[in-house]
């Protein structure tokens, strides 16, 4: 029957092309294995479920299409039938929620020792910001945006005259410390995507939001924007990397301070410098 | 046959309101144009969303020549890509699929099925036509103001939506918000007629128990979509007066194109919300009259009751209700609250149970029938295909932490093509191939449907399932090139190129089937009144196609639910719901 056959044929040839699909999730580089773990539960649950269905639908339609003489049941319902089948149902539908509601828990819980990294969407590229040597970022306000100060800081804030401001440069990490990316647009909804990390977030003009990541590998990966912003949503790139100890220091070293880089600044470097007093 | 007066039967109760006479058309105008006639007015919707479709599935061409072989075609650039998704889009989802099902279906079948004379209210259901086609040439006029149509996205998110950074910032935006504006004041004046139609103008002996499924269907859609536009409306006109008059309903302080904007004090996300609190629903708006109809066409092919009829209906309410608290699960990664995660993901999963349930009873009623292969039952079979693959990998998207790395990938537009997009077109175009016999008396040509069939269901699933992985991968949405990126190997180009081959050859198919529709209106065999051998109430009009008024001098009375197939003792397989019971213990005992 050739219509059963090519309806059982759709349903094995979906599981022969998830199986042999040279098409997978990018190999991770954070601590978010959870979340691949919980995408392969729902995947064979839900490509169980997939394959009965067809199959049954695919039975039925060889062993009872219409033949001389044939004559339907009569059967309207079946109470004690439907009612396991939506048991059983709800059983798969709690084992997937189930560990995916733990691993968001984990996902909005930000480790305490986490240290903090800022980043600025605008149209369209990337900036990123570090806290100096305080460990503190500094306040910013969209209206102070000004050609020496792109980011919008606060000249005002004392913590803000350390921070490590990168303007159409990469941002590296270090491997193994947690960090708490907090996001921040200044025009239109950007989301910060790695597709490595597994974690993304939209940016939200007027807002801060975040995620936060444990590099768990080193490496070179794409930023890019997943969130559309307009014309040319799909150039909006960047590289972050993932770097050693030593290495990252390094990098770090040479960067410049939100001071070093906005000469107006020189009255309240000078403060800063002095003690912040 | 004994003639039995129809008092005489319980749960037949005596008429309350004596038949009315229609308002009958006087000119070929009043007849076929401004037509007060719910089978005309369904006949013009479905046509203007037919005719806006096509236009979107060019779009849809478009957008798979640039993802297929980016570079290859000059006339289409970064601008343009955005414009042509935004209108597929917006055109697939609220002009075509939500006026195909509530105006087109609706219309015709609710005033059949329940057999009423027409909608109650005639003129306001003219009026919701001409409003909507208005709406119609509004969104069209876009393609020809200056910076052409929005190109935001269908989602309109803002602040992007109204600033210079985004195509159709001039006229675009402003045409769209107003074109929505429209078609919403357009359907509430169709939804109050099909609501108060099931209400209020049922024939005698038709409980709501006794209702097909595709009017439950039709019928808790458009309540849902009467509860759910006003979200959008109040989205639209705010956006709107934060374009034209420089409000800020939705706009922070923010930068524009290097200068301080304007703009400050409001919220981004609210509009997301608003959006969302709409668009959820309008998922469900579009998926249950695909589910209603869909049972009937099983049912009827299959010459078999549906089963669980009474649960299925019970599905249909619960998942209605439900799906007004879900809408946050398109805003997992949006920055919202986060632990709205928790509330949300449960609530979207749970919806997942009684939607089983539908998808269960369906094959449940192939079990044990006398399935008939034909055209409209081949197309259920595809609809339950399809609809499952996409019910499916919307647990992954429902359940917030998986969603986080595959929101904004293509993984999402596999997803959603496959539930609402394949799926409610599977069953459009197997309703179309189940009606077109009613509406213009001739069966459409079998050997082309069949045809269509095939190439639509095997090639839109081509189109769609190896997409996902391409989103599993990582490869975001809305992108107009996917440049150098590491983690995308030349292999993903590849499956892009494949995909696009086999989306235009399903487009070019839709051919045949338009031509069997023009072809089978002069030539094609003669149906007569019920070709499918069907029971519910809109085959048994007295004329085909039916006239106005639809009845004749007598309304028909219901005596039975509308799955009498295969009932045991009766000689024939099927007992059209205006049967009166004792006529059949007349059949049965000759049976015996």
């Amino acid at each position: 029957m050739a219509v059963a056959l090519i309806l059982l044929l759709v349903a094995i040839g979906s599981v022969l092309f998830h199986l042999y699909s040279p098409w997978w999730w990018t190999p991770i580089a954070t601590n978010w294995a959870y979340i691949d773990h919980t995408i392969s539960i729902t995947f064979w649950i839900t490509g169980f479920v997939f394959v009965a269905v067809i199959a049954f639908m695919a039975y039925c339609v060889f062993r009872f299409h219409h033949k001389e003489g044939r004559r339907a049941d009569y059967n309207p319902e079946n109470k004690r039938l439907e009612w396991w089948l939506s048991v059983g149902t709800g059983v798969g539908v709690a084992a997937m929620l189930a560990p995916g509601l733990v691993v968001w828990h984990q996902f909005v819980t930000v480790p305490a020792d986490a240290t903090e990294v800022e980043v600025m969407g605008q149209q369209w590229q990337w900036s990123f910001r570090l806290p100096g040597k305080d460990g503190q970022l500094g306040t910013s306000d969209v209206r102070n945006i000004a050609s020496d100060n792109p980011m919008g800081l606060n000249r005002d804030d004392a913590h803000g005259q350390d921070d490590v401001v990168i303007e159409n440069g990469d941002l590296h990490l270090q491997v193994g410390k947690p960090v708490k990316i907090l996001l921040r647009s200044v025009d239109v909804l950007h989301d910060f995507y790695v597709p490595e990390f597994r974690a993304k977030m939209d940016m939200v003009p007027g807002v801060v939001t975040y995620f936060w990541i444990n590099p768990i590998r080193t490496g070179t990966f794409d930023v890019l924007c997943a969130e559309l912003c307009g014309a040319a949503h799909y150039q909006m790139r960047a590289k972050v990397i993932i770097d050693e100890e030593r290495e990252y220091h390094a990098w770090l070293g040479q960067q410049k301070t939100f001071a070093e880089l906005s000469p107006g600044n020189t009255i309240v470097k000078a403060t800063y410098q002095s003690g912040g007093k | 046959m004994v003639d039995i007066p129809y008092e005489g039967i319980p749960g037949i109760p005596p008429a309350e309101v004596p038949d009315v006479e229609l308002y009958h058309p006087r000119s070929w105008w009043t007849r076929y144009v401004f037509s007060q006639d719910a089978k005309v007015i369904a006949v013009q919707y479905a046509l203007t969303a037919s005719a806006i479709g096509l236009v979107a599935l060019v779009l849809s061409w478009l957008m798979r020549l640039q993802l297929g072989f980016p570079g290859t075609f000059s006339f289409i650039d970064a601008n343009q890509y955005l414009q042509f998704i935004t209108m597929h889009g917006m055109i697939m989802v609220i002009y075509l699929l939500t006026a195909l099902f509530l105006g087109g279906f609706g219309n015709y079948l609710i005033p059949l099925m329940v057999g009423a004379r027409d909608m109650v209210f005639p003129y306001v259901n003219m009026l919701s036509y001409w409003v909507y086609l208005l709406a119609v040439l509004v969104l069209a006029s876009t393609f020809f103001v200056p910076g052409g149509p929005t190109g935001a996205g269908w989602t309109l998110y803002p602040p992007q939506a109204i600033l210079s950074g985004t195509p159709g910032q001039d006229w675009g935006i402003i045409l769209m918000l107003s074109s929505l504006i429209l078609f919403i004041i357009g359907f509430t004046m169709g939804g109050l007629n099909y609501v108060v139609t099931v209400l209020q103008a049922r024939t005698r002996g038709m409980t709501l128990m006794r209702l097909p499924l595709t009017v439950w269907g039709i019928f808790t859609a458009t309540v849902m979509a009467l509860l759910a536009f006003p979200a959008l409306f109040v989205a639209s006109v705010m956006l709107l007066l934060d374009r034209l008059l420089g409000t800020s309903f939705f706009m922070p302080s923010l930068v524009e194109m290097g200068t301080l904007s304007k703009y400050g004090g409001g919220s981004p996300l609210l509009f997301q919300h608003l959006f969302w609190f709409f668009g959820h629903p309008e998922v469900y708006i579009v998926a249950l009259p695909a589910f209603g109809i869909v049972s009937d066409l099983i049912s009827t092919h299959a010459r078999k009751n549906i089963f669980g009829y009474r649960m299925m209906v019970w599905a249909i309410v619960a998942i209605g209700a439900l799906s007004f608290v879900v809408w946050a699960h398109h805003m997992y990664v949006s920055g919202m609250f986060p632990q709205f995660g928790y509330f949300f993901a449960t609530t979207t999963l749970i919806i997942a149970i009684p939607t089983a349930i539908k998808v269960y009873n369906w094959v449940l009623t192939l079990w044990r029938g006398d399935i008939h292969l034909r055209v409209p039952m081949l197309f259920a079979l595809g609809f339950i295909i399809t609809f499952v693959n996409g019910g499916l990998t919307g647990l992954f998207l429902g359940n917030v932490v998986v969603d986080v790395p595959l929101s904004d990938t293509m993984f999402v537009v596999a997803h959603f093509h496959m539930v609402m997009g394949v799926a409610p077109i599977m069953v459009v175009l197997g309703a179309i191939y189940h009606w077109y016999p009613k509406v213009t008396g001739r069966m459409l040509n079998d050997a082309l449907g069949k045809f269509h069939f095939w190439v639509t269901f095997l090639g839109a699933y081509l189109i769609f399932f190896p997409m996902h992985y391409l989103g599993l991968l990582g490869v975001p949405r809305r992108y107009f090139e996917l440049g150098d990126a590491a983690f995308i190997p030349s292999s993903a180009h590849s499956l892009n190129a494949f995909i696009s081959v086999v989306a235009l050859t399903v487009g070019f198919s839709q051919l045949v089937f338009l031509f069997n529709l023009a072809w089978s209106l002069f030539k094609g065999e003669a149906a007569g009144g019920n070709p499918w051998q069907a029971t519910t109430l809109e085959w048994q009009t007295p004329e085909t196609p039916p006239g106005h008024g639809n009845w004749g001098k007598e309304l028909p009375i219901v005596y039975r639910w509308a799955y009498d197939y295969s009932v045991p003792g009766a000689e024939e397989d099927f007992i059209p719901q205006n049967q009166p019971p004792r006529a059949t213990q007349v059949v049965q005992g000759a049976a015996s």
